[in-house]
């Protein structure tokens, strides 16, 4: 990936999607807990897609760590942006469900294991689209 | 209520017209339709159109500009890559309900090449958070399966090189070669398993169908190669745990498989052939299991043994499918129910599934963040 910096707690930069937010204690991702059937989404939300309860959800920090439950390595993606890299469905400790760039493995399917730990972390990277702006974003990592 | 059929149904040759417009070439394939039929555009009561990439560009009016504004109604359509099914189902439910005993229903795309999916303004997210590419998308549903039960890149391969070895047979399909195990293997990486030739082929197309009711059939004399629609359901996307994180496509095709299957009376064991949608070689494989084709976990089996290829038990996409006839997005639903029919009918020379009586066709579609939507049909020779 380019321009990566680590963990920037105090990053100035903007969000690159509106469910990571920078809180005093540093960035975290938005989720959304119904009260009535305990399904946590990633988002805000007032309606709960699975039980139709509405008004009962919660917002919560969604874990940040959790187990890799489906990937594929990308090799073709729009221009200008770098491949290969991982995409990767993520199942979270508190059962979130979250898509993301698994950095720091070969992308290489014989060398990524299904159900490996991984954990969230927070890194400013450009969008391909907006070279020289750096967003605040985040990404998996193998855990442990 | 009455049963509907189809008396008049065709497509045009698959490929890249990018001199045409997209009125012209759904144009096109309605004259054609409408002359399989015997019929005149005069003789229709309404229009059903589907298509994508002009959603908010009134095709059907423009068509219906090019070959005689009756000024019948005009409904358009957009549904993903379900566009061709639900219009198709719109006309057959307008005949079912007895408010029109002769409508034309047609599908037409006229596409650039290259990938899909992804840019909706804003700060792209693309390799920064995974992929919004199709590829990616339908990667991900095959290595899903890989996971649960094993199944193999060389399996998901097979998928395109039985494909690719139907649309040579197939003088209606944008590609006509064959592409062995190997070629297909070491073709360019798209999204693992998914190489470039299993991936579908982005090209212009159109077709339509006329559907009338069994009085009006009986009337006109065109019982002889109408095709009955057993069963014309669709679905959306249910609650999926993972829906946010990765589209889902099996329960939407499970459920209107099963209200399909409830609808006609009849079962898996009864299809004598398949055109489903195989968007990605990935997507196939998943599909035999959400179609009931064979039980859950068997589909890699099902490959291997050649049940799906022509000859086989339940042959699967003979017409070269969307990997090699080509994919072009408001048209697939119709097509499919054209090359089916053909079958039926007995017409369709070379590939012909011999003694075909019942065949199903099936569309999905949708995108990360979206739904899905789902169309199937089952059809029999009248």
């Amino acid at each position: 990936m380019t321009a990566e910096t680590e963990t920037p707690i105090e990053s100035g930069a903007e969000p690159l999607v509106p469910f990571l937010k920078t809180g005093d204690n540093g960035p975290y991702l938005a989720g959304s807990k119904c009260g009535a059937c305990g399904h946590v989404f990633v988002g805000e939300r007032t309606v709960c897609a699975k039980c139709s309860a509405r008004d009962r959800m919660e917002a919560v920090h969604l874990s940040e760590t959790g187990k890799l439950y489906d990937f594929t390595v990308v090799h073709r993606s729009f221009p200008g942006v770098d491949t290969p890299f991982v995409d990767a469905i993520v199942d979270l400790d508190d059962g979130a469900h979250i898509k993301g760039t698994l950095l720091d493995v070969d992308p290489d399917p014989e060398s990524i294991a299904f159900d490996m730990p991984v954990k969230i972390v927070y890194r400013e990277a450009e969008p391909v689209n907006k070279a020289g702006t750096p967003y605040l974003t985040y990404f998996f990592v193998p855990a442990g | 209520m009455s049963d509907v059929y189809i008396v008049g149904i065709d497509m045009i040759t698959f490929g890249r017209y990018p001199d045409r417009t997209v009125p012209s070439l759904a144009a096109e394939a309605a004259l054609m339709a409408l002359d399989d039929s015997g019929l005149s555009i005069r003789d229709m009561q309404a229009l059903y159109c589907g298509n994508l990439g002009q959603a908010s560009g009134m095709v059907g009016q423009r068509m219906l500009a090019e070959i005689g504004q009756t000024g019948i109604p005009v409904t358009n359509v957009a549904n993903a890559c379900a566009t061709g099914a639900t219009a198709f189902r719109d006309a057959w439910m307008a005949v079912k309900a007895g408010v029109y005993d002769t409508v034309l229903a047609v599908g037409v795309e006229q596409m650039g090449k290259g990938l899909l999916g992804g840019g909706s303004g804003g700060p792209s997210t693309e390799g920064l958070i995974g992929s919004g590419t199709m590829p990616a998308m339908f990667s991900h549903i095959g290595m899903e399966h890989t996971k649960r039960y094993g199944t193999t890149f060389e399996q998901f391969a097979r998928v395109s090189v039985k494909n690719h070895h139907h649309s040579t047979m197939n003088p209606k399909s944008m590609y006509r070669k064959e592409t062995p195990l190997e070629m297909v293997m070491n073709a360019e990486m798209i999204a693992y398993p998914n190489t470039k030739l299993m991936c579908s082929v982005n090209v212009d197309g159109s077709a339509a169908a006329v559907l009338v009711s069994e009085q009006k059939m009986k009337q006109l004399g065109l019982s002889a190669r109408a095709i009955k629609v057993r069963a014309s359901e669709m679905s959306s996307n249910p609650f999926e745990e993972r829906q946010m994180a990765m589209p889902d496509f099996s329960s939407a095709t499970r459920i209107a498989a099963a209200r399909a299957y409830e609808r006609a009376g009849l079962g898996p064991e009864d299809i004598d052939l398949v055109e489903l949608h195989d968007c990605f070689a990935t997507a196939e494989i998943v599909h035999y299991e959400n179609l009931g084709l064979c039980a859950d976990g068997e589909a890699g089996r099902l490959i291997d043994d050649g049940d799906t290829a022509l000859g086989g038990r339940v042959p699967v996409n003979v017409s070269g499918g969307l990997l090699s006839k080509g994919h072009p997005l408001g048209a697939t639903g119709i097509a499919n129910i054209y090359e089916v029919s053909t079958h039926l009918r007995g017409e369709a020379g070379e590939r012909q599934v011999e003694g075909a009586r019942i065949g199903l066709t099936h569309v999905v579609g949708g995108g990360p963040g979206m739904g899905t939507a789902c169309g199937i049909h089952i059809l029999e020779k009248a």
